[in-house]
């Protein structure tokens, strides 16, 4: 049998100027239903004021498997965290 | 007092159809649409609420909302037959609704010009509200419509099944009419095109022809029903009955 109803996965901009971020996924017939189930199912509180949805099989993932080697090397350097100078205190918020 | 049965004629449109779709709320064919329904219900209801409140403080005998949705019966309920016709199945429910909503979304624009603020309030919210309800239920008859065999068939028993209860949408009752000739509602009669125009463009889509209708069906605004709203209202209004004067 086919599925009707593929998954989606859906983003949401908070507010102008915010990345769109991943809240979640839903099953939907096609686009335009999926992002009418996304504003019915994720925007119910005023979370946001865009929705994206996204074929979930578009999205390539890394392999669970490789997550040793692609994310503990990092671990380590923790020289790239930008805490090793000060901030003259007239520059503000950075 | 004209006003306050027109205002109520329209509340009680607005809370027959929202409980009806509630109905369909923990029984949606899928979980989307089972947050999908109740949200369109609570738009009508809040809508209903608004209504309400306003016809009971021009009436002025210290009716509330409450009073209004909870204690009376379905003699007294003069909502128009299509709010409450029964959920059926899918089809039913979103011709229903996209019937209901492509004649409120003009109203509500027209209302923009009441001369009455509360009237006004509402009509800017609601406007937005039903075009959404037009857009959800509409790309649902669209697939149900060009879809399968057997959802092309369900859709088909419900246009034949709903289209007797149209007319009555675009007739206003003399307290309506009074209400129309003071600038507080919109003229009923006016919306018809409007409607046909977003029908058509829903029914082209969706391989589906608006039949002929010799004899439409009406008496909602007379108070009479069909035997399911009396049902319909049993249930509804059972924990109000059981415990007059309950607050939440």
């Amino acid at each position: 049998m086919v599925n009707t109803t593929p998954l989606w996965e859906v983003f949401i901009r908070p507010r102008n100027g915010l990345a769109h971020k991943h809240v979640g996924s839903l099953h939907a017939a096609d686009e335009i239903m999926a992002l009418q189930a996304a504003r019915d199912v994720y925007t119910r509180r005023g979370e946001g004021n865009s929705v994206w949805v996204v074929p979930s099989a578009a999205i390539t993932a890394s392999d669970p498997d490789q997550a040793e080697e692609n994310f503990e090397p990092t671990g380590d350097k923790i020289y790239r965290h930008p805490t090793f100078y000060e901030i003259p205190e007239e520059v503000g918020n950075m | 007092m004209a006003i306050y049965q027109a205002l109520l004629e329209l509340a009680d449109d607005h809370l027959v159809l929202g409980h009806r779709i509630s109905e369909w709320c923990g029984h949606a064919p899928m979980l989307e649409e089972d947050l999908a329904m109740p949200n369109m219900a609570l738009d009508l209801i809040g809508t209903s609420r608004t209504l309400y409140e306003h016809a009971g403080e021009l009436e002025g005998i210290g009716q509330s909302e409450d009073d209004l949705a909870y204690l009376r019966g379905e003699r007294d309920y003069r909502n128009c037959l299509l709010v409450e016709r029964p959920n059926e199945d899918f089809a039913h429910t979103m011709l229903r609704q996209l019937y209901f909503a492509a004649f409120m979304y003009p109203y509500w624009i027209a209302a923009e010009k009441s001369s009455d603020d509360v009237v006004r309030g509402v009509a800017g919210k609601a406007q937005k509200e039903m075009a959404y309800h037009i857009r959800h239920a509409g790309e649902w008859v669209i697939r149900l419509g060009d879809g399968t065999d057997e959802s092309t068939a369900r859709m088909r028993d419900a246009v034949d099944a709903l289209s007797i209860y149209v007319d009555e949408l675009f007739e206003s009752s003399p307290a309506a009419q009074e209400a129309e000739a003071a600038g507080v509602l919109p003229e009923r009669a006016d919306l018809r095109a409007e409607w046909d125009k977003t029908i058509a463009q829903v029914f082209d889509e969706a391989l589906l022809t608006l039949p002929e209708v010799p004899f439409a069906q009406r008496g909602g605004r007379e108070g009479l029903h069909d035997e399911g709203l009396g049902h319909m209202l049993a249930e509804m209004q059972s924990v109000y009955r059981a415990h007059p004067g309950a607050r939440w």
